[in-house]
């Protein structure tokens, strides 16, 4: 066994059969990710002692006779996301010295699970962001290209996972925080339905759209993640009472049957050339599977990104409005009150994040919300529409999970064209439905050395996530795109420029010297 | 006060501290004081990724307080942020209601002292929080002059009604007598202490002034920080006064707020409405849509009894008792209750029963401190005792007696009758003996009498009463005196 490089359901199973301890896991871990760490960068804070505590935990519940689904998984945590006991910062200055005081329900339930806590990750300040580079904290790299962004904003969840520094982990996905930075570093990232899982303790972006759930290197790791953390929580007021059919034991192999909408407004011309090849390949591996591809449409889906752009922001500019200096966090003091929100705001949030708060506060104000909120909202229940519409044709919808591969850092610095990267994952966000993005190939970009993973964005009806896994299982398994790439991780000395001569793969406790 | 040409348009609108057992969106209780940031948990504190969950009770106390006033509840309300920075207020918006409230419309019946009644309908009543309390660093407490404040969060989240009034009432005790019913009701409903003094009970008042039979409404100012219903009745009477001097000095007024200072007894202004807020509000993402069924609103409104303003009409109407202790006995549901019980069992007898419980019986509950309904008196004896008075089985003297018997060992009227022989001699040849006797014993008193000193007739009865052990009828014995005396 290696647990660098194992499932978690292996982990799982050899911790829970005693072939293997948690501790042992953590031992193994710990200094591997200390040591690549300090190339991905995916971590704002490491939480080794906390590591070890859970797995004497674990490996005492086992040696009781409990046998727990993440027995001894090493797992990674976003950052805004409540973990009692450590730093919780969102990617900001703002919360830079706040340590939580409780844990967050999804936290919870994956310890409870077992799950041992590496760590927590990186994000795009307040996860508002595609590339990782809005976090004020760190900088995070692509583990397959050191001089590309991981994708955002849970940049460091998805870094880790892809850069072996982390069996799973957490992330939240608004707009497609979780599935484009999986496309991005190879990860399978899912998705579930807007209401099943608790937000409670997740730091709010938009509280209508934000949903947590998990990066994995296989479906059928997401599956076991999502069976854990997924149910109402008394604590959630929209976290949803409604049955979680377990999915990690109902994985199909084929599509036999499956009807795999094509959405007409996603259509693949506006990609480069290797890209797009990337994407006819995936289909057409679909209907090898025995899938039936249908056109569908989804008329009012052009209209997501200036949908999202007003409801995200006015849902931010209220949830951020507690951060301001009085109970917690960053304060900088004033002449009075006023002058010390007013300090404590301007140097707490990054340029981002008070143009997300500005536009928002605009968009509710007196005169301009029904203009702009109002008919926001409608657009959104529109969108849902034109889904459900959808999913009378079919039972899956498909596209690519972002507008390109990862590119290199600073590559866009005008934020609108940030924000089409996730042109393909926002409507689905907008009508709450799970989605996820599974490794669907590479390809070269054009100012790139090594060809870079691409997600496949596989969309379903709300309350579907048994079947959605089910569908990029048997895409998965049939097509094996992750294993046919290999991340970079380079151990000491650091080089300056990263080249593809220059990478040491190591993924074997042996080889780290 | 209000100068006959002047009429003044008054609307209220108060914050009213809901008593469950915890806060409105966190399971900290919702407990008045203690020591300071005691009663917190994320949520009602605000930490990063904290969430409201609403209290059940709280909502359903909503329903109740609006049906007891006839509101209508609408199937579909919902909550609502209202964004402004507060340093008490710690998400820096407050969860409230906007434009779908719990409860809309409904009337306010009231009376006044003297015994006038009025109506104030209500538009609305709506659920949000309550923010914590600041505490100011300076000598006197007051911001001006602080270098820092201090934060008790125990309140904030504490579940708040807003009652807000119609433009209805036209003088200051009118709008006293109307959050005095308000306050009553809720009271007697359970869903709230309603005390001003610890603010579980706050308003506010929107004062203008108009011509007389005009039907356009003035410039309104509110009014604000009026700590006591003395304060609120000072509050506007001054404001009234205020507004009339401005306009009859050829001034305007202007829409602004205005602070109560009970010490020096004016309003002085605060705010002008260039500086008011836009509150942005917008639906809580955080918290879905409240659907209250038809179900749930019958089942509510057949938990409702008699309200405080029923039950003073129809003390007053129906039973005849006069508004002075009508008010006393609304002012007491248990005691009301008491009296009910004592009425039915008396036949209706209500002057009398009402004679004892605010006479007698409320005396001897002050002097032991034992609330008439928590002590040995049942409303059944004193329906005997009221029966054994009316049918002048017993005299007054006796009367007093057995009170204070049934209080200090409870049992029934008549057998304490029986048992200390106190029932009412009114045998005519009975009495005309001991009266033979009496005057026979003071041949000078009898002799003054008869030189015309005719006050002297109240010894003479005191003493067939004490001569008969008090038994005898008194009516009866200075009848036969007279008649005894004039033969003589």
């Amino acid at each position: 066994m290696d647990p660098l490089k194992d499932s978690a359901r292996a982990i799982a199973r050899d911790v829970n059969a005693r072939t293997t301890s948690a501790a042992e896991v953590a031992e193994a871990l710990i200094p591997h990710v200390e040591r690549v760490d300090a190339q991905l960068g995916a971590y704002l804070e490491l939480t080794p002692g906390l590591m070890r505590e859970r797995a004497r935990a674990v490996d005492a519940r086992v040696a009781a006779g409990e046998q727990l689904p993440l027995a001894g998984v090493p797992v990674a945590i976003k950052d805004n996301m409540c973990l009692m006991g450590t730093r919780t910062t969102a990617g900001s200055k703002i919360l830079e010295t706040f340590v939580a005081p409780y844990t967050a329900t999804a936290v919870q339930r994956l310890l409870d699970a077992g799950a041992l806590p590496i760590g927590k990750t990186n994000l795009d300040e307040f996860a508002m962001g595609s590339s990782g580079e809005n976090s004020a904290l760190g900088l995070t790299r692509n583990p397959y290209d050191l001089d590309r962004v991981p994708g955002g904003s849970s940049a460091g969840s998805a870094s880790a996972v892809g850069g072996f520094e982390a069996t799973l982990s957490l992330g939240s996905d608004t707009g497609g925080s979780i599935r484009e930075p999986a496309a991005f570093c190879n990860v399978v990232g899912f998705k579930p339905t807007y209401g099943r899982v608790s937000r409670y303790g997740l730091i709010a972006f938009a509280s209508s759209l934000d949903q947590i759930g998990p990066f994995a290197r296989s479906v059928e790791d997401a599956a076991l993640v999502y069976d854990v953390i997924a149910g109402k929580d008394p604590l959630d007021a929209t976290s949803v009472d409604r049955e979680v059919e377990p999915a990690a034991g109902a994985l199909r192999e084929d599509l036999r049957g499956v009807r795999v909408g094509v959405v007409k407004e996603f259509g693949l011309g506006d990609l480069d050339a290797a890209s797009r090849a990337v994407y006819e390949a995936a289909y057409a591996d679909l209907v090898r599977l025995g899938a039936e591809l249908v056109d569908v449409t989804l008329p009012t889906a052009e209209y997501g990104l200036a949908t999202y752009y007003l409801i995200a922001p006015a849902e931010c500019s209220s949830n951020l409005a507690r951060f301001d200096g009085v109970r917690y966090g960053l304060r900088v003091d004033g002449a009075d009150v006023g002058e010390m929100y007013e300090r404590t705001r301007a140097a707490g949030f990054g340029p981002e994040v008070k143009r997300r708060i500005l536009i928002g506060t605009y968009a509710l104000s007196s005169g301009y919300y029904d203009a702009y909120y109002l008919k926001a909202q409608k657009a959104r229940t529109r969108i849902a529409e034109d889904f459900a519409r959808a999913f009378e044709r079919c039972d899956v919808i498909v596209s690519p999970a972002a507008s390109s591969p990862a590119f290199r850092f600073n590559a866009k610095s005008d934020p609108v064209t940030m924000y089409l990267m996730d042109y393909y994952t926002i409507p689905g966000s907008l009508a709450g439905l799970p989605s996820l993005s599974v490794p669907c190939g590479a390809a070269l970009p054009e100012d790139g050395t090594r060809p870079m993973p691409m997600g496949l964005q596989m969309t379903t009806p709300l309350f579907t996530e048994r079947a959605l896994l089910g569908y990029a299982h048997a895409y998965e398994r049939a097509t094996m795109h992750a294993e046919k790439l290999t991340p970079i991780v380079i151990l000491s000395p650091p080089p300056v420029i990263p080249s593809p001569t220059t990478v040491i793969l190591s993924l074997s406790k042996d080889d780290q010297r | 006060m209000t100068a006959p040409y002047w009429e003044a348009v008054i609307g209220i609108e108060c914050h009213v501290e809901l008593k469950t057992v915890s806060k409105m969106f966190c399971g900290c209780p919702n407990e008045f004081g203690g020591e300071p940031n005691t009663k917190v948990c994320p949520v009602c504190l605000a930490l990063p990724g904290a969430l409201p969950v609403p209290n059940a009770m709280a909502i359903e106390y909503m329903l109740r307080a609006g049906l007891a006033f006839g509101a209508t509840i609408p199937p579909h309300s919902k909550f609502d942020r209202k964004n402004y920075f507060y340093p008490d207020m710690p998400k820096n918006y407050q969860i409230s209601q906007f434009d779908m409230p719990l409860t809309q419309g409904g009337v306010v019946r009231y009376w006044l002292e003297d015994g006038t009644r009025g109506e104030c309908r209500l538009t609305r009543i709506h659920l949000e929080e309550d923010t914590g309390k600041s505490t100011h660093a300076s000598a006197d407490g007051r911001l001006a002059g602080a270098t820092s404040s201090l934060i008790d969060f125990n309140r904030a989240g504490v579940p708040l009604m807003e009652c807000v009034g119609e433009p209805d009432i036209r003088s200051a005790d009118e709008a006293v007598a109307f959050l005095e019913t308000l306050a009553r009701t809720f009271r007697e409903l359970g869903v709230s202490d309603v005390k001003m003094e610890e603010g579980s009970l706050r308003c506010d008042a929107n004062v203008s002034i108009r011509k007389r039979g005009a039907t356009e409404l003035g410039t309104k100012a509110e009014i604000k920080n009026m700590n006591s219903f003395r304060s609120v009745r000072r509050a506007i009477a001054s404001e009234i006064a205020r507004q009339i001097e401005v306009v009859e000095g050829g001034g305007r007024v202007i829409q602004e707020t205005r602070g109560w200072d009970e010490a020096a007894g004016v309003t002085h202004s605060q705010r002008s409405k260039e500086e008011a807020h836009d509150y942005r509000y917008f639906p809580d993402p955080d918290l879905v849509p409240i659907d209250v069924t038809a179900d749930v609103v019958e089942r509510v409104r057949a938990t409702l009894t008699e309200t405080p303003y029923e039950r003073y009409a129809r003390y007053v109407d129906t039973l005849g008792v006069d508004s002075k202790r009508a008010t006393q006995l609304v002012d007491d549901a248990a005691l009301a209750a008491w009296f009910d019980r004592a009425v039915a069992a008396s036949d209706g007898k209500a002057q009398a029963v009402v004679a004892f419980v605010l006479g007698d019986l409320a005396r001897l509950a002050n002097e032991s401190g034992t609330p008439l309904a928590a002590g040995k008196v049942t409303p059944e004896a004193l329906a005997e005792l009221v029966a054994l008075t009316s049918s002048s089985a017993i005299n007054s003297k006796a009367a007093k007696q057995i009170v204070e018997t049934l209080w200090s060992e409870g049992g029934s009227a008549k057998a304490i009758v029986e048992r200390e022989g106190l029932a009412q001699v009114s045998d005519r040849g009975a009495v005309e003996a001991i009266v033979d006797e009496v005057l026979a014993a003071n041949p000078k008193v009898v002799a003054d009498y008869k030189a015309g000193k005719t006050n002297v007739m109240g010894f003479l009865t005191g003493a067939v009463m004490k001569a008969s052990r008090g038994k005898a009828n008194p009516s009866l014995a200075q009848e036969l005196l007279k008649e005894k005396l004039a033969a003589r």
